[in-house]
């Protein structure tokens, strides 16, 4: 029984070498784990102020615009700079909805929720790249238009 | 009493006493020599504090503020040009140059030697400096800013649409200057409280 599990365990181990030996890195190209890559240089986002669809109604949005040496810290938070409640009708950008002032008991605080403070942990500004690795995310619309029995073109 | 004043009122008649020795053209040019020397001196230890290197050479600011610039688009661009310190610090012209100066003078050794002399007591002070010179800024409507930029030669069609937005509902009306929301360009922000956090 246990030479049995030995072996069983060492042509585990023997496959998955083989299966990585294999498989390109979309990080790291072929490079071996022992050197270092080169990265591609850093690229300018997207700076088109034009606010992007989401891919599910809870989605934290992109970010349509660049935000480079904006300070987020506990000095201070320039994103709320134009996207507070306050702020918003002279900087015409969109308010943090109502989410970012719940704590996680569902209570409405008078502030931003601390949770909600590094807004960069959830909104990401964009680029046009290949991205590394696919995704088969399909939209619940999609789901929607595709389910058996759904009228053709309800929706969209 | 009175022997001070017939003092005063002796040296007061030799300074205007006509000279016996020097030809009045010696004197003449002799002082306006003399006044080139000084202007030329006087404009030289200008020029000399108004260097960079000059105000780099204080500790407290190569190690509190300079490599925070240095991260920001006035220390490396796709143009190539760089913003000094003086650029930003010091008036062009000259009457608000001087008048700086002098203050900055008491800056200096006041507030840097005296009192600025450790991370933490820059951090303390921070709000007040920045202070000042916001202040400074919004009274001369940005003077600084707009020795390299200006209003009139930017072409808000080629700006990103939320910048062109800004600039032409509020710096073109003359509402704004551009320190009002151009804050913390090339520096760390100071704690401004709630101003910058929250609703
Ligand atoms: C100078 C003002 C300003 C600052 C600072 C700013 N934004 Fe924005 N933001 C806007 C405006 C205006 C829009 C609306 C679309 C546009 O014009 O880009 C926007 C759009 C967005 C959106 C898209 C909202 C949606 O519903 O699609 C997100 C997300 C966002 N900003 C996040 C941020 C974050 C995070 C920061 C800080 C790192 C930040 N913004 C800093 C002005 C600003
Ligand atoms: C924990 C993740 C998280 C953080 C941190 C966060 N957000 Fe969001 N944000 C979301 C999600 C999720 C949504 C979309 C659903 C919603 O509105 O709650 C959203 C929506 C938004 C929107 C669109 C609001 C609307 O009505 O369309 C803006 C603008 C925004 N966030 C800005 C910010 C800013 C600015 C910060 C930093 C102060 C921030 N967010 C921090 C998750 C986050
Ligand atoms: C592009 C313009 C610009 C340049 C270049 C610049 N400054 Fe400033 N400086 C400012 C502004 C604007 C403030 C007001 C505070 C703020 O908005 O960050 C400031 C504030 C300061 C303060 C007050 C403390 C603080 O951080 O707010 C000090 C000290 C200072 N600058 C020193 C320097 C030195 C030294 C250099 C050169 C290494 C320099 N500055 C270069 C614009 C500039
Ligand atoms: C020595 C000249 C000079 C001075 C003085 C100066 N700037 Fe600049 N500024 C530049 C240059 C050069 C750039 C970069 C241009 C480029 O390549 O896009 C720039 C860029 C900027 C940007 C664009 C930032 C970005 O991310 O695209 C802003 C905003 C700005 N300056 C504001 C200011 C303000 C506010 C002041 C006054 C406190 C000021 N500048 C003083 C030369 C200067
Ligand atoms: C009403 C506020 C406001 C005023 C006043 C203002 N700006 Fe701006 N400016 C913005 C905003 C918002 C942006 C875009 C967001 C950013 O760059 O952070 C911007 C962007 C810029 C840019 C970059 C342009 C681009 O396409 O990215 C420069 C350069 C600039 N401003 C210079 C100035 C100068 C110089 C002044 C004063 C003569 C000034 N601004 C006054 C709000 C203002």
């Amino acid at each position: 029984m246990r030479a049995a599990a030995l072996i069983l365990l060492a042509a585990f181990a023997a496959a998955g070498t083989l299966a990585y030996a294999q498989q390109e890195d979309r990080m790291r190209g072929t490079v071996p784990v022992a050197d270092e890559t080169r990265p591609p240089p850093l690229r300018n986002p997207e700076n088109k102020d034009v606010r992007r669809e989401r891919a599910y109604s809870m989605q934290p949005p992109t970010i349509p615009h660049k935000i480079d040496g904006y300070q987020v810290d506990l000095n201070v938070n320039a994103c709320l700079g134009c996207h507070s409640r306050g702020r918003a009708p002279v900087t015409q950008a969109v308010a943090v909805s109502v989410s970012h002032y719940m704590d996680r008991d569902g209570n409405f605080l008078a502030e931003i929720s601390p949770r909600r403070y590094f807004c960069e942990q959830c909104h990401v500004p964009q680029d046009e790249v290949k991205p590394l690795v696919g995704n088969r995310f399909v939209d619940v619309d999609e789901i929607l238009r595709g389910a058996p029995g759904a009228p053709a073109a309800t929706r969209k | 009493m009175g022997g001070l004043v017939d003092l005063a009122k002796r040296y007061w008649a030799t300074i205007w006493r006509p000279s016996r020795h020097f030809s009045l053209a010696f004197l003449v040019l002799g002082g306006f020599i003399a006044g080139v020397v000084f202007w030329g001196a006087f404009n030289t230890a200008l020029e000399l504090t108004n260097t960079e290197t000059f105000c780099l050479s204080c500790h407290e600011m190569r190690d509190n503020v300079y490599p925070e610039l240095q991260r920001t688009i006035h220390y490396s661009n796709r143009s190539g040009v760089r913003a000094k310190c003086p650029d930003c610090h010091v008036p062009h012209e000259w009457t608000a140059k001087i008048a700086r100066k002098m203050q900055a003078s008491k800056e200096v050794w006041g507030k840097i030697f005296g009192t600025i002399d450790t991370r933490e007591k820059f951090v303390d002070h921070r709000l007040a400096l920045a202070r000042n010179e916001w202040d400074r800024m919004k009274a001369n409507n940005s003077l600084e800013c707009r020795n390299c930029h200006s209003a009139e030669s930017m072409d808000i069609t080629r700006q990103s649409p939320r910048a062109g937005n800004m600039h032409s509902a509020y710096l073109f009306t003359g509402e704004r200057t551009c320190i009002d929301c151009h804050k913390g360009i090339a520096h760390r922000l100071p704690d401004m409280g709630a101003a910058l956090k929250s609703p």
